[in-house]
Protein backbone atom coordinates (compact mmCIF):
# COMPACT_ATOMS: atom_id res chain seq x y z
CA UNK A 1 0.00 0.00 0.00
CA UNK A 2 1.48 3.35 -1.01
CA UNK A 3 -0.87 5.61 0.94
CA UNK A 4 -3.17 4.62 3.74
CA UNK A 5 -5.37 7.14 5.46
CA UNK A 6 -6.81 5.86 8.68
CA UNK A 7 -9.79 7.59 10.23
CA UNK A 8 -8.45 11.15 10.08
CA UNK A 9 -10.26 14.18 11.42
CA UNK A 10 -9.30 17.77 10.79
CA UNK A 11 -10.41 21.04 12.33
CA UNK A 12 -10.52 24.57 10.96
CA UNK A 13 -10.69 26.44 14.23
CA UNK A 14 -13.82 25.02 15.84
CA UNK A 15 -15.29 23.75 12.62
CA UNK A 16 -14.70 20.10 11.92
CA UNK A 17 -13.88 19.73 8.23
CA UNK A 18 -13.14 15.99 8.11
CA UNK A 19 -15.07 13.47 10.22
CA UNK A 20 -12.94 10.35 10.22
CA UNK A 21 -11.91 9.62 6.67
CA UNK A 22 -10.26 6.38 5.65
CA UNK A 23 -8.97 5.60 2.19
CA UNK A 24 -6.15 3.78 0.45
CA UNK A 25 -4.10 4.30 -2.67
CA UNK A 26 -2.22 1.36 -4.17
CA UNK A 27 1.02 1.66 -6.09
CA UNK A 28 0.31 2.39 -9.76
CA UNK A 29 -3.30 3.45 -9.38
CA UNK A 30 -5.23 6.52 -10.37
CA UNK A 31 -7.64 7.18 -7.51
CA UNK A 32 -10.25 9.91 -7.75
CA UNK A 33 -11.85 11.79 -4.91
CA UNK A 34 -15.10 13.39 -5.98
CA UNK A 35 -17.70 15.44 -4.18
CA UNK A 36 -19.53 18.74 -4.13
CA UNK A 37 -18.03 22.09 -3.23
CA UNK A 38 -17.09 22.18 0.45
CA UNK A 39 -17.27 18.41 0.88
CA UNK A 40 -13.69 18.37 2.15
CA UNK A 41 -11.80 17.24 -0.96
CA UNK A 42 -9.13 19.92 -0.89
CA UNK A 43 -8.90 19.65 2.88
CA UNK A 44 -8.12 15.96 2.51
CA UNK A 45 -5.40 16.83 0.02
CA UNK A 46 -3.93 19.40 2.39
CA UNK A 47 -3.89 16.80 5.16
CA UNK A 48 -2.00 14.37 2.92
CA UNK A 49 0.55 16.91 1.73
CA UNK A 50 0.96 18.26 5.26
CA UNK A 51 -0.27 21.82 4.77
CA UNK A 52 -2.90 21.29 7.49
CA UNK A 53 -2.30 19.24 10.63
CA UNK A 54 -4.80 16.47 11.36
CA UNK A 55 -6.57 16.34 14.73
CA UNK A 56 -6.72 12.55 15.00
CA UNK A 57 -6.18 9.39 13.00
CA UNK A 58 -3.05 8.76 10.98
CA UNK A 59 -1.58 8.95 7.53
CA UNK A 60 0.73 6.15 6.44
CA UNK A 61 3.02 6.49 3.41
CA UNK A 62 5.03 3.46 2.28
CA UNK A 63 4.22 1.83 5.61
CA UNK A 64 5.46 4.73 7.74
CA UNK A 65 3.37 7.09 9.84
CA UNK A 66 3.87 10.56 8.36
CA UNK A 67 1.07 12.29 10.30
CA UNK A 68 3.53 14.59 12.06
CA UNK A 69 6.04 15.05 9.26
CA UNK A 70 6.40 18.62 7.92
CA UNK A 71 5.07 19.35 4.43
CA UNK A 72 8.49 20.06 2.92
CA UNK A 73 9.84 16.76 4.25
CA UNK A 74 6.89 14.86 2.77
CA UNK A 75 8.04 16.13 -0.63
CA UNK A 76 11.40 14.47 -0.03
CA UNK A 77 9.58 11.23 0.83
CA UNK A 78 7.87 11.33 -2.54
CA UNK A 79 4.56 13.17 -2.20
CA UNK A 80 4.02 16.03 -4.61
CA UNK A 81 0.96 18.22 -4.86
CA UNK A 82 -0.42 20.49 -7.51
CA UNK A 83 -2.47 22.67 -5.20
CA UNK A 84 -5.97 24.04 -5.51
CA UNK A 85 -5.81 27.32 -7.42
CA UNK A 86 -2.60 26.07 -9.09
CA UNK A 87 -0.14 27.97 -6.89
CA UNK A 88 2.00 29.13 -9.79
CA UNK A 89 4.65 31.57 -8.53
CA UNK A 90 3.55 34.72 -10.36
CA UNK A 91 6.91 36.49 -10.26
CA UNK A 92 8.94 33.56 -11.55
CA UNK A 93 9.35 32.47 -15.14
CA UNK A 94 7.89 29.19 -16.33
CA UNK A 95 11.37 27.71 -16.20
CA UNK A 96 11.96 28.95 -12.65
CA UNK A 97 8.62 27.51 -11.57
CA UNK A 98 9.64 24.14 -12.99
CA UNK A 99 13.02 24.40 -11.28
CA UNK A 100 11.16 24.99 -8.01
CA UNK A 101 9.51 21.62 -8.55
CA UNK A 102 12.95 20.00 -8.42
CA UNK A 103 14.02 22.03 -5.36
CA UNK A 104 14.73 19.00 -3.18
CA UNK A 105 16.78 17.19 -5.82
CA UNK A 106 20.50 17.36 -6.51
CA UNK A 107 20.83 14.99 -9.48
CA UNK A 108 21.13 17.66 -12.16
CA UNK A 109 21.40 15.23 -15.07
CA UNK A 110 18.16 13.51 -14.12
CA UNK A 111 16.50 16.87 -13.47
CA UNK A 112 17.38 17.96 -17.01
CA UNK A 113 15.83 14.74 -18.27
CA UNK A 114 12.64 15.33 -16.33
CA UNK A 115 12.52 18.90 -17.59
CA UNK A 116 12.57 17.57 -21.15
CA UNK A 117 9.88 15.08 -20.29
CA UNK A 118 7.61 17.79 -18.86
CA UNK A 119 8.23 19.98 -21.90
CA UNK A 120 7.29 17.01 -24.08
CA UNK A 121 4.09 16.47 -22.14
CA UNK A 122 3.27 20.18 -22.29
CA UNK A 123 4.82 21.70 -25.43
CA UNK A 124 3.06 24.95 -24.54
CA UNK A 125 5.32 25.37 -21.53
CA UNK A 126 8.38 25.17 -23.75
CA UNK A 127 7.07 28.05 -25.86
CA UNK A 128 6.49 30.09 -22.72
CA UNK A 129 9.69 29.13 -20.92
CA UNK A 130 10.88 32.68 -20.25
CA UNK A 131 7.48 34.17 -19.51
CA UNK A 132 6.43 35.12 -15.96
CA UNK A 133 4.07 32.62 -14.35
CA UNK A 134 1.57 35.34 -13.51
CA UNK A 135 1.09 36.25 -17.18
CA UNK A 136 0.03 32.75 -18.28
CA UNK A 137 -3.57 31.87 -19.11
CA UNK A 138 -5.52 29.66 -16.71
CA UNK A 139 -4.94 26.57 -18.82
CA UNK A 140 -1.22 27.22 -19.12
CA UNK A 141 -0.96 27.77 -15.38
CA UNK A 142 -2.67 24.44 -14.82
CA UNK A 143 -0.20 22.70 -17.10
CA UNK A 144 2.62 24.43 -15.29
CA UNK A 145 1.30 23.35 -11.89
CA UNK A 146 1.01 19.71 -13.00
CA UNK A 147 4.37 19.79 -14.76
CA UNK A 148 6.02 21.36 -11.75
CA UNK A 149 4.56 18.72 -9.43
CA UNK A 150 6.16 16.07 -11.66
CA UNK A 151 9.59 17.68 -11.37
CA UNK A 152 10.14 16.23 -7.90
CA UNK A 153 9.79 12.75 -9.43
CA UNK A 154 7.03 11.88 -6.98
CA UNK A 155 5.91 8.43 -5.98
CA UNK A 156 2.49 9.89 -5.32
CA UNK A 157 1.14 12.80 -7.34
CA UNK A 158 -1.70 14.75 -5.74
CA UNK A 159 -3.76 16.80 -8.17
CA UNK A 160 -6.29 19.22 -6.75
CA UNK A 161 -8.93 20.17 -9.34
CA UNK A 162 -6.73 19.96 -12.44
CA UNK A 163 -9.72 20.83 -14.65
CA UNK A 164 -10.80 23.93 -12.73
CA UNK A 165 -11.56 26.82 -15.04
CA UNK A 166 -10.48 25.01 -18.19
CA UNK A 167 -12.30 24.75 -21.53
CA UNK A 168 -13.75 21.28 -22.27
CA UNK A 169 -11.07 20.59 -24.88
CA UNK A 170 -8.34 21.34 -22.39
CA UNK A 171 -10.00 19.20 -19.72
CA UNK A 172 -9.86 16.21 -22.07
CA UNK A 173 -6.25 16.98 -22.82
CA UNK A 174 -5.16 17.33 -19.21
CA UNK A 175 -6.81 14.04 -18.22
CA UNK A 176 -5.18 12.29 -21.17
CA UNK A 177 -1.86 13.56 -19.85
CA UNK A 178 -2.72 12.38 -16.33
CA UNK A 179 -3.36 8.91 -17.71
CA UNK A 180 -0.07 9.09 -19.58
CA UNK A 181 1.82 10.14 -16.45
CA UNK A 182 0.24 7.23 -14.61
CA UNK A 183 1.21 4.78 -17.31
CA UNK A 184 4.78 6.01 -17.01
CA UNK A 185 4.68 4.77 -13.41
CA UNK A 186 3.43 7.56 -11.16
CA UNK A 187 0.60 6.88 -8.75
CA UNK A 188 -2.05 9.59 -8.90
CA UNK A 189 -4.65 10.80 -6.43
CA UNK A 190 -6.90 13.33 -8.11
CA UNK A 191 -9.58 15.54 -6.60
CA UNK A 192 -12.21 16.63 -9.09
CA UNK A 193 -15.53 18.35 -9.46
CA UNK A 194 -15.68 17.10 -13.02
CA UNK A 195 -16.80 13.64 -11.89
CA UNK A 196 -17.43 12.39 -15.41
CA UNK A 197 -13.82 12.77 -16.49
CA UNK A 198 -12.36 11.70 -13.16
CA UNK A 199 -14.42 8.52 -12.88
CA UNK A 200 -13.82 7.46 -16.45
CA UNK A 201 -10.06 7.79 -15.99
CA UNK A 202 -9.65 6.46 -12.44
CA UNK A 203 -9.12 2.89 -11.38
CA UNK A 204 -10.96 3.54 -8.15
CA UNK A 205 -12.79 6.44 -6.58
CA UNK A 206 -14.17 7.74 -3.32
CA UNK A 207 -17.19 10.00 -2.93
CA UNK A 208 -16.92 12.61 -0.22
CA UNK A 209 -19.87 14.38 1.40
CA UNK A 210 -19.59 16.94 4.20
CA UNK A 211 -16.36 15.50 5.52
CA UNK A 212 -17.35 11.82 5.27
CA UNK A 213 -16.67 9.16 2.67
CA UNK A 214 -20.10 7.96 1.61
CA UNK A 215 -19.20 5.67 -1.24
CA UNK A 216 -16.27 3.98 -2.88
CA UNK A 217 -15.70 1.63 -5.77
CA UNK A 218 -14.08 1.25 -9.14
CA UNK A 219 -14.31 4.17 -11.54
CA UNK A 220 -16.73 2.44 -13.95
CA UNK A 221 -18.95 1.19 -11.10
CA UNK A 222 -19.41 4.66 -9.68
CA UNK A 223 -19.88 6.09 -13.14
CA UNK A 224 -22.96 3.90 -13.48
CA UNK A 225 -24.18 4.23 -9.92
CA UNK A 226 -27.62 5.87 -9.98
CA UNK A 227 -27.03 7.95 -6.84
CA UNK A 228 -23.67 9.22 -8.09
CA UNK A 229 -25.19 9.95 -11.49
CA UNK A 230 -27.95 11.99 -9.92
CA UNK A 231 -25.72 13.91 -7.55
CA UNK A 232 -22.51 14.49 -9.51
CA UNK A 233 -23.00 13.72 -13.17
CA UNK A 234 -26.00 15.93 -13.79
CA UNK A 235 -28.21 13.14 -15.12
CA UNK A 236 -31.36 11.80 -13.48
CA UNK B 1 14.95 79.14 0.77
CA UNK B 2 18.58 79.42 -0.02
CA UNK B 3 19.23 78.45 -3.63
CA UNK B 4 22.71 79.92 -3.47
CA UNK B 5 23.87 77.31 -1.01
CA UNK B 6 22.29 74.56 -3.09
CA UNK B 7 23.99 75.67 -6.31
CA UNK B 8 27.34 76.50 -4.78
CA UNK B 9 27.53 73.26 -2.83
CA UNK B 10 25.78 71.10 -5.42
CA UNK B 11 28.70 68.76 -6.17
CA UNK B 12 29.58 68.24 -2.54
CA UNK B 13 25.95 67.78 -1.53
CA UNK B 14 25.50 65.18 -4.25
CA UNK B 15 28.54 63.13 -3.25
CA UNK B 16 27.71 63.33 0.46
CA UNK B 17 24.12 62.43 -0.31
CA UNK B 18 25.07 59.40 -2.38
CA UNK B 19 27.48 58.12 0.28
CA UNK B 20 24.93 58.63 3.05
CA UNK B 21 22.23 57.12 0.82
CA UNK B 22 24.37 54.03 0.19
CA UNK B 23 24.38 53.35 3.92
CA UNK B 24 20.61 53.85 4.11
CA UNK B 25 20.19 51.48 1.18
CA UNK B 26 22.29 48.72 2.75
CA UNK B 27 20.32 48.90 5.97
CA UNK B 28 17.04 49.23 4.08
CA UNK B 29 17.69 45.85 2.47
CA UNK B 30 17.32 44.19 5.87
CA UNK B 31 13.88 45.70 6.38
CA UNK B 32 12.78 44.90 2.88
CA UNK B 33 14.00 41.29 2.84
CA UNK B 34 12.25 40.42 6.08
CA UNK B 35 9.12 42.28 5.05
CA UNK B 36 9.06 40.54 1.68
CA UNK B 37 9.04 37.12 3.29
CA UNK B 38 7.19 37.67 6.58
CA UNK B 39 5.18 40.87 6.04
CA UNK B 40 6.82 42.05 9.24
CA UNK B 41 8.65 45.28 9.99
CA UNK B 42 11.62 44.07 11.99
CA UNK B 43 12.13 47.07 14.26
CA UNK B 44 15.05 45.30 15.90
CA UNK B 45 17.00 45.77 12.67
CA UNK B 46 18.30 49.17 13.83
CA UNK B 47 19.95 47.35 16.75
CA UNK B 48 21.36 44.74 14.40
CA UNK B 49 23.11 47.69 12.78
CA UNK B 50 24.17 49.10 16.15
CA UNK B 51 25.81 45.79 17.12
CA UNK B 52 27.80 45.99 13.89
CA UNK B 53 29.29 49.34 14.89
CA UNK B 54 30.38 47.93 18.26
CA UNK B 55 31.78 44.84 16.57
CA UNK B 56 34.03 47.13 14.54
CA UNK B 57 35.20 48.97 17.66
CA UNK B 58 35.92 45.70 19.44
CA UNK B 59 37.83 44.02 16.67
CA UNK B 60 39.90 47.13 16.05
CA UNK B 61 40.51 47.38 19.80
CA UNK B 62 41.70 43.78 19.90
CA UNK B 63 44.13 44.58 17.10
CA UNK B 64 45.42 47.57 19.06
CA UNK B 65 43.58 50.45 17.39
CA UNK B 66 41.39 52.87 19.29
CA UNK B 67 40.29 56.50 19.06
CA UNK B 68 43.70 57.71 20.23
CA UNK B 69 45.70 55.73 17.69
CA UNK B 70 47.35 57.56 14.86
CA UNK B 71 46.14 57.02 11.32
CA UNK B 72 47.58 53.73 9.94
CA UNK B 73 49.18 53.39 6.50
CA UNK B 74 46.66 53.06 3.70
CA UNK B 75 47.28 49.37 3.03
CA UNK B 76 46.93 48.60 6.72
CA UNK B 77 43.78 50.71 6.97
CA UNK B 78 42.22 48.80 4.07
CA UNK B 79 43.11 45.51 5.71
CA UNK B 80 41.71 46.65 9.07
CA UNK B 81 38.50 47.81 7.42
CA UNK B 82 38.11 44.52 5.59
CA UNK B 83 38.58 42.56 8.81
CA UNK B 84 36.10 44.83 10.60
CA UNK B 85 33.53 44.44 7.82
CA UNK B 86 33.71 40.66 7.90
CA UNK B 87 33.54 40.58 11.68
CA UNK B 88 30.75 43.16 11.93
CA UNK B 89 28.78 41.38 9.22
CA UNK B 90 29.02 38.11 11.14
CA UNK B 91 28.06 39.74 14.45
CA UNK B 92 25.11 41.59 12.90
CA UNK B 93 24.04 38.50 10.99
CA UNK B 94 24.24 36.49 14.20
CA UNK B 95 22.22 39.02 16.17
CA UNK B 96 19.58 39.14 13.42
CA UNK B 97 19.27 35.34 13.45
CA UNK B 98 19.12 35.34 17.24
CA UNK B 99 16.18 37.75 17.14
CA UNK B 100 14.38 35.55 14.63
CA UNK B 101 14.94 32.34 16.57
CA UNK B 102 14.23 33.68 20.04
CA UNK B 103 11.53 36.27 19.35
CA UNK B 104 9.67 35.67 16.08
CA UNK B 105 9.83 31.93 15.57
CA UNK B 106 8.02 31.08 18.82
CA UNK B 107 5.23 33.48 17.79
CA UNK B 108 4.87 31.83 14.39
CA UNK B 109 4.60 28.43 16.06
CA UNK B 110 1.63 29.76 18.03
CA UNK B 111 0.03 31.47 15.03
CA UNK B 112 0.21 34.83 16.77
CA UNK B 113 -1.62 37.78 15.17
CA UNK B 114 0.43 40.45 13.31
CA UNK B 115 0.18 42.93 16.19
CA UNK B 116 1.96 40.50 18.52
CA UNK B 117 4.85 40.43 16.05
CA UNK B 118 4.96 44.21 15.92
CA UNK B 119 5.08 44.58 19.70
CA UNK B 120 7.68 41.84 19.90
CA UNK B 121 9.80 43.62 17.30
CA UNK B 122 9.77 46.80 19.35
CA UNK B 123 10.48 44.79 22.49
CA UNK B 124 13.40 42.97 20.89
CA UNK B 125 14.80 46.32 19.81
CA UNK B 126 14.72 47.62 23.40
CA UNK B 127 16.27 44.46 24.79
CA UNK B 128 19.23 44.74 22.42
CA UNK B 129 19.55 48.47 23.00
CA UNK B 130 19.55 48.20 26.78
CA UNK B 131 21.85 45.21 26.70
CA UNK B 132 24.48 47.28 24.93
CA UNK B 133 23.87 50.11 27.42
CA UNK B 134 24.67 47.88 30.41
CA UNK B 135 27.64 48.90 32.60
CA UNK B 136 29.82 46.00 31.49
CA UNK B 137 29.01 46.65 27.82
CA UNK B 138 29.21 50.30 26.73
CA UNK B 139 27.88 51.86 29.94
CA UNK B 140 25.93 54.35 27.81
CA UNK B 141 29.16 56.01 26.81
CA UNK B 142 30.05 57.28 23.39
CA UNK B 143 32.98 55.32 21.99
CA UNK B 144 35.29 56.88 19.44
CA UNK B 145 36.41 55.09 16.30
CA UNK B 146 40.10 54.90 15.41
CA UNK B 147 41.01 57.02 12.38
CA UNK B 148 41.34 54.86 9.29
CA UNK B 149 41.30 56.31 5.79
CA UNK B 150 43.00 59.58 4.81
CA UNK B 151 40.55 62.44 4.42
CA UNK B 152 42.06 64.26 1.43
CA UNK B 153 40.05 63.86 -1.79
CA UNK B 154 41.06 60.90 -3.88
CA UNK B 155 39.11 62.01 -6.93
CA UNK B 156 39.00 65.64 -7.93
CA UNK B 157 37.43 66.60 -11.25
CA UNK B 158 36.15 70.14 -11.62
CA UNK B 159 34.08 70.85 -8.53
CA UNK B 160 33.56 67.14 -7.89
CA UNK B 161 35.63 65.94 -4.97
CA UNK B 162 35.33 62.48 -3.51
CA UNK B 163 37.20 61.43 -0.40
CA UNK B 164 38.38 57.85 0.11
CA UNK B 165 35.66 56.96 2.61
CA UNK B 166 32.90 58.24 0.32
CA UNK B 167 34.34 56.32 -2.60
CA UNK B 168 34.62 53.16 -0.51
CA UNK B 169 31.11 53.57 0.88
CA UNK B 170 29.49 53.92 -2.52
CA UNK B 171 31.53 51.15 -4.15
CA UNK B 172 31.18 48.65 -1.32
CA UNK B 173 27.44 49.31 -1.00
CA UNK B 174 26.90 48.80 -4.72
CA UNK B 175 28.95 45.59 -4.76
CA UNK B 176 27.04 44.24 -1.75
CA UNK B 177 23.71 45.12 -3.30
CA UNK B 178 24.43 43.63 -6.67
CA UNK B 179 25.71 40.46 -5.01
CA UNK B 180 22.52 40.20 -3.01
CA UNK B 181 20.42 40.85 -6.11
CA UNK B 182 22.30 38.11 -7.93
CA UNK B 183 21.94 35.73 -5.00
CA UNK B 184 18.19 36.24 -4.75
CA UNK B 185 17.52 36.09 -8.48
CA UNK B 186 20.00 33.55 -9.77
CA UNK B 187 20.72 30.96 -7.11
CA UNK B 188 18.66 28.08 -5.83
CA UNK B 189 18.53 29.46 -2.28
CA UNK B 190 17.45 32.79 -3.70
CA UNK B 191 14.68 31.04 -5.60
CA UNK B 192 13.60 29.48 -2.32
CA UNK B 193 13.40 32.95 -0.75
CA UNK B 194 11.31 34.29 -3.61
CA UNK B 195 9.07 31.23 -3.48
CA UNK B 196 8.30 31.76 0.21
CA UNK B 197 7.77 35.48 -0.42
CA UNK B 198 5.29 34.81 -3.22
CA UNK B 199 3.38 31.87 -1.78
CA UNK B 200 4.61 30.23 1.41
CA UNK B 201 2.24 27.24 1.25
CA UNK B 202 3.13 26.33 -2.30
CA UNK B 203 6.80 26.80 -1.45
CA UNK B 204 6.38 24.14 1.26
CA UNK B 205 4.81 21.85 -1.35
CA UNK B 206 8.01 22.25 -3.39
CA UNK B 207 10.02 21.04 -0.41
CA UNK B 208 11.23 24.46 0.74
CA UNK B 209 11.93 24.58 4.46
CA UNK B 210 10.25 27.84 5.40
CA UNK B 211 12.04 28.22 8.73
CA UNK B 212 15.40 27.87 7.05
CA UNK B 213 14.51 30.44 4.39
CA UNK B 214 13.38 32.89 7.05
CA UNK B 215 16.61 32.38 8.98
CA UNK B 216 18.58 32.93 5.78
CA UNK B 217 16.72 36.17 5.14
CA UNK B 218 17.56 37.48 8.60
CA UNK B 219 21.18 36.47 8.09
CA UNK B 220 21.39 38.28 4.73
CA UNK B 221 19.83 41.43 6.16
CA UNK B 222 22.25 41.27 9.10
CA UNK B 223 25.29 40.86 6.84
CA UNK B 224 24.31 43.98 4.92
CA UNK B 225 23.69 45.94 8.12
CA UNK B 226 27.08 44.89 9.53
CA UNK B 227 28.95 46.19 6.51
CA UNK B 228 26.87 49.36 6.58
CA UNK B 229 27.73 49.76 10.25
CA UNK B 230 31.47 49.86 9.56
CA UNK B 231 31.05 52.36 6.74
CA UNK B 232 28.68 54.58 8.73
CA UNK B 233 30.70 54.62 11.93
CA UNK B 234 33.88 55.59 10.11
CA UNK B 235 31.98 58.66 8.96
CA UNK B 236 30.43 59.60 12.30
CA UNK B 237 33.70 58.80 14.10
CA UNK B 238 32.01 57.25 17.11
CA UNK B 239 29.31 54.85 18.14
CA UNK B 240 26.81 54.71 20.95
CA UNK B 241 24.21 52.19 22.15
CA UNK B 242 21.39 54.21 20.56
CA UNK B 243 23.14 55.03 17.30
CA UNK B 244 20.83 52.71 15.37
CA UNK B 245 17.64 54.49 16.29
CA UNK B 246 17.62 57.36 13.82
CA UNK B 247 19.45 55.50 11.12
CA UNK B 248 16.95 52.66 11.44
CA UNK B 249 14.05 55.02 10.87
CA UNK B 250 15.80 56.57 7.88
CA UNK B 251 16.60 53.21 6.35
CA UNK B 252 13.07 51.99 6.93
CA UNK B 253 11.79 55.14 5.21
CA UNK B 254 14.16 54.48 2.32
CA UNK B 255 12.72 50.98 1.99
CA UNK B 256 9.17 52.35 1.95
CA UNK B 257 10.16 55.10 -0.47
CA UNK B 258 11.52 52.60 -2.98
CA UNK B 259 8.72 50.09 -2.38
CA UNK B 260 9.08 47.82 0.60
CA UNK B 261 9.73 44.20 -0.26
CA UNK B 262 11.59 45.27 -3.37
CA UNK B 263 15.39 44.92 -3.34
CA UNK B 264 16.11 47.41 -6.11
CA UNK B 265 13.60 49.71 -4.48
CA UNK B 266 15.75 49.74 -1.35
CA UNK B 267 18.73 50.90 -3.40
CA UNK B 268 16.76 53.59 -5.17
CA UNK B 269 15.00 54.72 -2.00
CA UNK B 270 18.25 54.87 -0.03
CA UNK B 271 20.12 56.93 -2.60
CA UNK B 272 17.18 59.27 -3.12
CA UNK B 273 16.72 59.81 0.58
CA UNK B 274 20.41 60.61 0.96
CA UNK B 275 20.23 63.18 -1.84
CA UNK B 276 16.95 64.75 -0.74
CA UNK B 277 18.28 65.15 2.78
CA UNK B 278 21.41 66.93 1.69
CA UNK B 279 19.78 69.15 -0.94
CA UNK B 280 17.01 69.92 1.53
CA UNK B 281 19.47 70.87 4.25
CA UNK B 282 21.16 73.31 1.88
CA UNK B 283 17.86 74.81 0.78
CA UNK B 284 16.13 75.21 4.10
CA UNK B 285 18.92 74.92 6.64
CA UNK B 286 20.45 71.93 8.37
CA UNK B 287 17.87 71.91 11.14
CA UNK B 288 15.23 70.97 8.56
CA UNK B 289 17.24 68.05 7.19
CA UNK B 290 15.19 65.26 8.78
CA UNK B 291 11.85 67.02 8.45
CA UNK B 292 12.34 67.44 4.72
CA UNK B 293 13.10 63.81 4.05
CA UNK B 294 9.98 62.71 5.87
CA UNK B 295 7.90 65.36 4.16
CA UNK B 296 9.03 64.00 0.81
CA UNK B 297 8.23 60.47 1.96
CA UNK B 298 4.72 61.39 3.04
CA UNK B 299 4.07 63.36 -0.13
CA UNK B 300 5.28 60.52 -2.32
CA UNK B 301 3.22 57.94 -0.51
CA UNK B 302 0.10 60.01 -1.15
CA UNK B 303 0.60 59.57 -4.87
CA UNK B 304 2.29 56.17 -4.90
CA UNK B 305 1.25 54.23 -1.80
CA UNK B 306 3.36 51.21 -2.80
CA UNK B 307 6.55 53.25 -3.19
CA UNK B 308 8.49 54.08 -6.32
CA UNK B 309 9.12 50.57 -7.60
CA UNK B 310 6.08 48.85 -6.09
CA UNK B 311 5.91 46.07 -3.60
CA UNK B 312 6.90 42.48 -3.08
CA UNK B 313 10.17 40.63 -3.35
CA UNK B 314 8.56 38.17 -5.69
CA UNK B 315 6.18 40.07 -7.88
CA UNK B 316 8.52 42.70 -9.14
CA UNK B 317 11.16 40.01 -9.70
CA UNK B 318 13.60 41.38 -7.17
Amino acid sequence: MLLEIDNITLLYGRIQALHGISMQVEQGEIVALIGANGAGKSTTMRAISGLRPIASGRIMFEGEDISNVRADLRVIRGISQSPEGRGVFPGMTVRENLDMGAYTRKDSAAIAQDLDRVMDLFPRLKERERQQGGTLSGGEQQMLAVGRALMSRPKLLLLDEPSMGLAPMLIQQIFTIITEINQQGTTVLVVEQNAQQALSRAHRAYVLETGNIVKSGTGPDLLHDPAVKAAYLGVA
Amino acid sequence: MNFDDLFRGFEELTITGLAQGSVYALVALGYTLVYGVLRLINFAHSEVFMFGTFAAVWIWGVMGFDADSSRPAVWLALLLILVAMVFAALVSGGVAMLVEVSAYRPLRKRNAPPLAFLITAIGASFVLLEFMALPFMSDRRQIGMPPMLPTAPIISVGGWEVNPLQLMTIVVALVMMFSLDWFVNKTKFGRGIRAVAQDANTAALMGVNKSRVILLVFLLGGLMAGVAAVLASMRTGYTRFNIGFFLGIKAFSAAVLGGIGNLRGALLGGLLLGLIENYGAALFGTEWKDAISFLVLVALLMFRPTGLLGESLGRARA
